[in-house]
């Protein structure tokens, strides 16, 4: 019922009443076969009335060619410039459909076909007819989509359209999005009274549009002589734009909270590792970027041996990265570190070798270029809380993840045996050591402890930016300095340090660019350590020295 | 910690024994002498297509070797004698190498690309109309020695007295340096800085009104190259070898002992910083006119790393053991990444990890072992000293 | 100007003499100066294997001049003052007589000296910022005027944008092009406050402030675009965040001048479909000349996977140039070659011709292409006819009076129209 309703509409809006009766079918499909045709030669500057035309022919397959042509798979055969629908397949042929009788055509090579070539105006433009289409759908997600849409470049057309429709609206959310356009139409072109009404119905509203257009209907009132109606209006939309402003304000300092703490979980994740082994064994690991950077190789390698799997990729990425660098980490332990104990600047030195010879090991085996790692669809996206704020699911997912690893760490150095022993060789070597406690053993256990979660903060990395050789390094120092800030040896000053360095970067950037907002913090944790060398959260006791 | 102080003990018996051989002042002196001469002559007397010829390329290869020499020499007085394992020494070098560079910069006049007689290149492009406050004075030489040596003093100064008086010390002190310098690269990396951004300071012209490009000049900066580095080589021997010296090597054995006896380990502790920051600074100046370039990449963390490995390669503990580290790295690196640039970090890495186990006294400290050996067979007179 | 000729002809006979005495295993050494380690080798690897497989075409051809070619091939390590001590290594001690390589600005920048002093040839294959123009240089990549130029007409003329975001890395070239691009919009109405600058340093990786602001400054009722001088390893991080916080294509398009087929190889594409770039080459461009480079070079590298990119046309027409301005001259005498190069045409890969002109920039077409899920491009948009590289930017006060042109009687890099002087250089 609704499409034969809005069929009607949009035919006597266009004008072309006439020229167009839906019951002569063929006649319209015979035009529609005819503008087709004319796809192929058109010109991408005059698609646009092209495609408004297709769209005003109505055919039941007319939505679903207009789709094709949005999601870039409407193609036409060089040879005789048929419109069809191409799909890739396998290998490396296209499958065909004729969009106009849907039968199946013998699959083609690539060289054989052309694309029906879209831009981004193009598609903004696709976008706004299918939505006027999609209004009568019967799925509410999409109805609600479609308003969106409308919304977000209004006009006199759709809105004529939402009017008839609203009515018939059931759903309670679409419906008042269709009464926010319908509003922000009136607040557009109504008269003064009417705009007054609709800027009451408007309020609260946080939407871009409505303030673009409660800004832009300011700024064309005249400065001074105001009528009396023009002052009342003035005035309301001065209100109204106040509170919209508080608002934003608001949401972004919330959201500026946000990025700082993912920023800290990020180098949180990085860091606590380093907190392990610095805190606990002495020894500065200089390869503790690395370790980093081969957690999120594994997590490549885990993307490309199950490639159908990629949901779950990073499911099984978290362990196996956390053994492979823990098993690298055990590794280098035995191998070196075990034979410089006490010596720390030395091991530092021998760690930097390490560093230096895993990078090219990892360029010599996956190439120096950087490598891809894709990101699961419930990583994308983000929620939208409303018009103005949302969060990123991976940041909000990474900052979860961030306090679930620090949380197990905890309970592993404070539950179980093994956290026992580490705790009191950090403490009193010696004396631990002389209460039968293997510090050997710990230590190895310990550093592998450390690295392997060095590489789980590599698979969260690998969510976030480029997995490549150089990966680890980009880190290195961050952590080196949450760790002294946050004062060795201690879990929660690393948190506390993680987190206070995120958002003070965070609140930083908006007032001075990033790139000073970095040297700022830098400065300032440097002048922190030379007050206070043993960090935020000094080990106290006999202990610490 | 107990157990590090346990420690400490243990390498403080390895040092000690260590710092006995003495430093073979003459004999690194009249080397560096006679490797000048011979450079000399082989630039100036021998023709091209002689065995003996040393081409200009060569020269001013050596002529980096020397200043690497001499940065290591700088590494090796804090690291070596006084325990202060700094990862920023680059930011001093690199302050040195701006000092020299702006005042090489100047000197090209109008000869830069947009014509401008007072403002280098990069000025102009910028829009700038006049020379900032902090180029004040840098086309003379007066200025530009003084800034040689006043940069990088005054950082290490500002630094080194925070950072002793709270008594940073250790690993914290060499983070705190590696943060020291990779915020000056950031800082430097900005173009409003004013000093060239990411790309530098370069196309230089000439200095002291000799034209850099010419093959004498560059014999010339070989050669005050070596005589810096000999200058500097007895300077620090004799600053070793000094009460003061003594003083700060007791503070790398063991700083409270020092405090206990009551000498205030931190104005020590600064002041040697200082000198080493001066060095540093010096062989950045002596480095910019014969590479062509100073950029911010000169601060990378990296960078510095690379000095101290140089030193503990070559030995710390004794001055010489610096100079062939510095001189057997930088050469190695050159090689390497000529023969089989795809396996060069394999080989430096594998150096590091090599020479950390295996020769923790470095190169210099296997030389009196084999003399030792040496001596000993051959029962010579070298063993009663 | 009789002189000269005579020097030319003279130099000419002279090296055909030692051709002609010289034993037949003398070869032609070419000198490939990219970084192998380092940070940059991500980028500069491909150039020096384009190189590597140039040159053996070439010799399977039966060389130049009779003679065969021969690659020599150093590590400048992405360390800058490096480039000068190579550059060094090469015109003295390996006695090259071209040489093909740098990537950065400031590799290019500290070559430069030496390049002037020895009288070496080095071919520069990468878009650059121009303002620069050395007799021993020549420019085969992009200058702004006709990459970001042509971007910024093509984003307000066909998708309408009036308002603009200038995001890059904080250093040279990103520093450059943003002052050619906002004197260029302010020329052509854009009011200022329509018109953000961001900066960020090199590597960044936290996007989530930058592009939230983006977002906001983007909705405010005004179509608004994103032109790209981010460079290379920020980009993946800054493209995931555009995605994730809901910014599409169609919303606000990102134009990029860094990103191309190789490093979309390292991306997951999924969130930066639809996104521009603009170069002057895309390995999706249909010409029997490009089927056959790609074709090539798949072969050459063993790796069916591997894709071609703007730098390694520039390449390759640098190098074809180079031949023929060989051949041209008859010698490989530096001063003849450079002579010989001015006028040299050789057909591009995207089925047109390649000019070099006076001012040692090509003539080059500019596309714009859409990023596509395969990580190719597909062109939507491309100049009717090639653009003249401009060395010297028109929209930059420090440079407007400035040309370029090496040939007689101007011979100077940097010219000035107004004052009939030339600066700089010692030429």
């Amino acid at each position: 019922m609704h499409r034969i309703y809005l069929l009607l509409l949009l035919i006597f809006i266009s004008g072309q009443s006439a020229a167009l009766q839906p019951d002569s079918d063929t006649q319209s499909n015979s035009q529609l076969s005819g503008l087709l045709n004319q796809l192929p030669k058109t010109k991408l500057r005059k698609m646009a009335p092209l495609i408004e035309k297709i769209s005003q022919t109505k055919q039941p397959q007319t939505r679903a060619i207009l789709q094709f042509m949005l999601d870039g798979e409407l193609y036409y055969l060089r040879a005789n410039k048929q419109v069809v629908h191409a799909q890739s397949t396998e290998n490396n042929l296209y499958e065909l459909t004729d969009v106009l009788t849907q039968e199946s055509l013998t699959p083609v090579k690539k060289s054989r076909l052309s694309k029906v070539k879209t831009n981004n105006r193009l598609r903004s433009t696709l976008r706004n007819i299918l939505a006027k289409i999609d209004l009568t759908d019967d799925d509410k997600q999409i109805r609600l989509q479609a308003v969106q849409q409308l919304l977000s470049s209004p006009s006199k057309q759709s809105a004529a359209i939402i009017t008839e429709l609203i009515d018939d609206e059931t759903d309670q959310d679409v419906r008042a999005l269709m009464a926010t356009t319908l509003a922000l139409q009136q607040l557009k072109s109504g008269s003064s009274d009417e705009k007054l009404i609709a800027l009451e119905q408007l309020s609260g509203s946080l939407e871009p549009t409505v303030k673009n257009e409660i800004v832009s209907l300011l700024e064309n009132l005249p400065n001074k002589d105001l009528t009396a109606e023009q002052q009342i209006l003035k005035s309301q939309l001065t209100n109204a734009l106040d509170e919209i402003d508080n608002r934003a304000s608001f949401y972004s300092a919330i959201e500026t909270v946000f990025f700082g703490l993912s920023l800290g979980s990020v180098l949180l994740l990085a860091a606590i590792g380093l907190a392990i082994t610095f805190g606990v064994m002495g020894v500065i690991n200089m390869a503790h970027g690395e370790m980093i950077m081969l957690g999120a190789y594994t997590t490549y390698v885990i993307q490309l041996a199950f490639p159908s799997m990629i949901e779950y990729s990073l499911l099984i990425a978290v362990p196996a990265a956390f053994l492979v660098s823990g098993f690298v980490g055990i590794l280098i332990e035995r191998g070196v570190i075990r034979f410089l104990k006490g010596r720390p600047l030395e091991t530092l030195l021998a760690t930097f070798g390490i560093s230096l010879v895993l990078q090219q090991l990892v360029r010599t085996i996956f190439s120096p270029l950087n490598r891809q790692v894709v990101s699961p669809e419930w990583m994308s996206g983000s929620w939208q809380i409303n018009p103005i704020f949302s969060l990123t699911y991976n940041r909000l997912y990474i900052i979860l993840f961030s306090i679930f690893v620090f949380v197990s760490l905890l309970m592993i150095l404070k539950k179980t045996s093994l956290g026992l022993h580490v705790r009191a060789v950090s403490q009193n070597r010696d004396m631990a050591r002389a209460l039968s406690i293997k510090s050997d053993w710990v230590d190895a256990i310990t550093f592998g402890l450390g690295s392997g979660i060095a590489g789980v903060a590599g698979v969260v990395l690998s969510q976030l930016t480029n997995v490549g050789p150089n990966l680890g390094q980009a880190y290195i120092i961050d952590s080196f300095l949450v760790v002294v800030f946050g004062g060795v040896g201690n879990l929660w000053g690393t948190l506390v340090a993680a987190m206070s360095l995120g958002l003070t970067n965070k609140f930083l950037e908006p007032l001075t660019g990033s790139v000073l907002a970095n040297i700022i913090v830098l400065v300032g944790l440097v002048l922190f350590i030379q007050k206070r060398p043993k960090g935020l959260f000094p080990q106290k006791g006999r202990s610490a020295d | 910690m107990n157990t590090s102080i346990n420690q400490d003990i243990n390498q403080n018996n390895q040092q000690q024994s260590l710092f006995r051989s003495r430093d073979p002042l003459h004999l690194t002196i009249g080397l560096l002498f006679i490797t000048t001469i011979l450079v000399t002559i082989g630039n100036l007397i021998f023709a091209e297509s002689s065995a003996f010829h040393v081409s200009d390329y060569t020269v001013s290869l050596l002529g980096k070797y020397l200043c690497y020499a001499l940065l290591a020499l700088a590494v090796d007085l804090v690291w070596g004698y006084c325990g202060i394992l700094s990862l920023g020494h680059g930011a001093f070098f690199t302050l040195g190498g701006y000092a020299m560079g702006m005042y090489l910069m100047r000197q090209i006049g109008d000869r830069g690309v947009y014509g401008n007689p007072d403002l280098p290149d990069f000025m102009v492009f910028l829009n700038w109309t006049e020379l900032p406050w902090f180029w004040a004075g840098s086309n003379s030489v007066i200025w530009m020695v003084c800034m040689v040596f006043l940069g990088p003093g005054l950082l290490a100064f500002i630094f080194g007295s925070l950072a002793f008086r709270s008594r940073v010390s250790g690993v914290y002190l060499s983070i705190m340096t590696q943060a020291m310098t990779y915020a000056l690269m950031l800082a430097f990396f900005r173009n409003e800085m004013g000093f060239g951004g990411n790309n530098g300071l370069t196309d230089f012209k000439e200095i002291f009104g000799f034209s850099l490009q010419s093959p004498s000049t560059k014999l010339g900066l070989f050669i005050a190259t070596a005589i810096a580095l000999a200058l500097a080589y007895c300077a620090c021997h004799f600053i070793v070898k000094s009460k003061m010296g003594r003083v700060v090597t007791a503070i790398r054995d063991s700083e409270s002992r020092v405090r206990f006896v009551g000498y205030k380990p931190e104005h020590y502790k600064v002041w040697i910083f200082v000198v080493s920051a001066m060095l540093a600074g010096l062989a950045g100046a002596l480095y910019v006119p014969q590479v062509g370039i100073i950029n911010p990449g000169e601060f990378s963390p990296l960078n510095s790393i690379e000095m101290v490995i140089w030193v503990a390669v070559g030995g710390r503990n004794s001055l010489y053991g610096a100079i062939i580290g510095a001189i057997i790295v930088s050469y190695a690196k050159t090689r390497f990444t000529a023969i089989m640039p795809e396996a060069w970090l394999f080989a430096l890495g594998g150096l590091f990890v090599l020479v950390t186990l295996l020769l923790p006294k470095g190169i210099a400290g296997l030389l009196p072992s084999i003399k030792q050996k040496f001596a000993n067979t051959a029962d010579s007179v070298e063993a009663k000293s | 100007m009789k002189l000269k000729k005579l020097i030319v002809a003279s130099s000419i006979i002279a090296s055909s003499l030692v051709t002609q005495l010289s034993i037949a295993a003398d070869t032609i050494k070419v000198g490939v100066l990219h970084s192998l380690s380092g940070t940059m080798a991500i980028s500069e690897t491909t150039l020096k294997d384009t190189v590597l497989m140039m040159i053996e075409e070439q010799n399977k051809k039966g060389g130049v001049l009779g003679k065969q070619l021969e690659a020599v091939v150093v590590d400048p390590a992405s360390n800058w003052p490096l480039f000068a001590e190579k550059t060094r290594e090469l015109l003295a001690k390996d006695k090259v007589d071209v040489i093909f390589g740098c990537w950065t600005s400031v590799s290019r920048k500290s070559a430069l000296p030496v390049l002037e002093e020895l009288n070496g040839l080095l071919f520069y294959p990468v878009q650059y910022e121009g303002e620069e123009s050395s007799k021993n240089v020549f420019y085969t990549g992009a200058a702004p005027n006709q990459q970001a130029i042509p971007a910024v007409d093509y984003l307000m003329d066909d998708i309408g944008a009036t308002r603009w975001v200038l995001a890059g890395t904080d250093y040279v070239y990103p520093r450059t092009t943003n002052k050619i691009l906002e004197a260029y919009l302010l020329a052509k109405g854009v009011k200022a406050e329509d018109i953000m600058i961001n900066y960020t340093p090199f590597g960044h990786s936290d996007w989530q402030g930058i592009v939230s602001d983006i977002k906001k400054f983007g909705s405010q009722g005004k179509k608004t675009a994103v032109v790209s001088t981010i460079n290379g390893d920020a980009n993946i991080p800054f493209y995931k965040e555009l995605g994730n916080q809901g910014i599409s294509a169609e919303d606000i398009p990102v134009v990029a001048f860094s990103v191309g087929e190789e490093e979309l190889s390292g991306f997951d594409t999924k969130p930066l479909v639809g996104h521009l770039a603009a170069w002057n080459y895309f390995q999706s461009v249909e010409s029997d000349s490009n089927d056959a480079f790609i074709a090539q070079w798949k072969k050459y590298i063993g790796d069916e996977k591997r894709v071609t990119n703007d730098p390694m046309e520039a390449t390759y027409i640098g190098f074809e140039m180079w031949v023929k301005a060989v051949e041209k001259a008859g010698s490989t005498d530096v001063d003849a070659v450079e002579q010989a190069m001015i006028g040299v045409a050789v057909p591009n890969l995207t089925g047109g011709t390649a000019v070099m002109n006076a001012n040692h920039h090509l003539s080059k077409p500019v596309l714009i292409g859409e990023i596509q899920e395969d990580g190719q491009f597909e062109v939507v948009w491309e100049t009717p006819d090639t653009v003249i590289g401009d060395a010297w930017s028109d929209y930059l006060p420090s440079s407007k009076n400035l040309i370029s042109d090496w040939t007689a009687p101007v011979s100077c890099g940097n010219f000035d129209v107004k004052t009939a002087k030339c600066s700089g250089q010692n030429f």
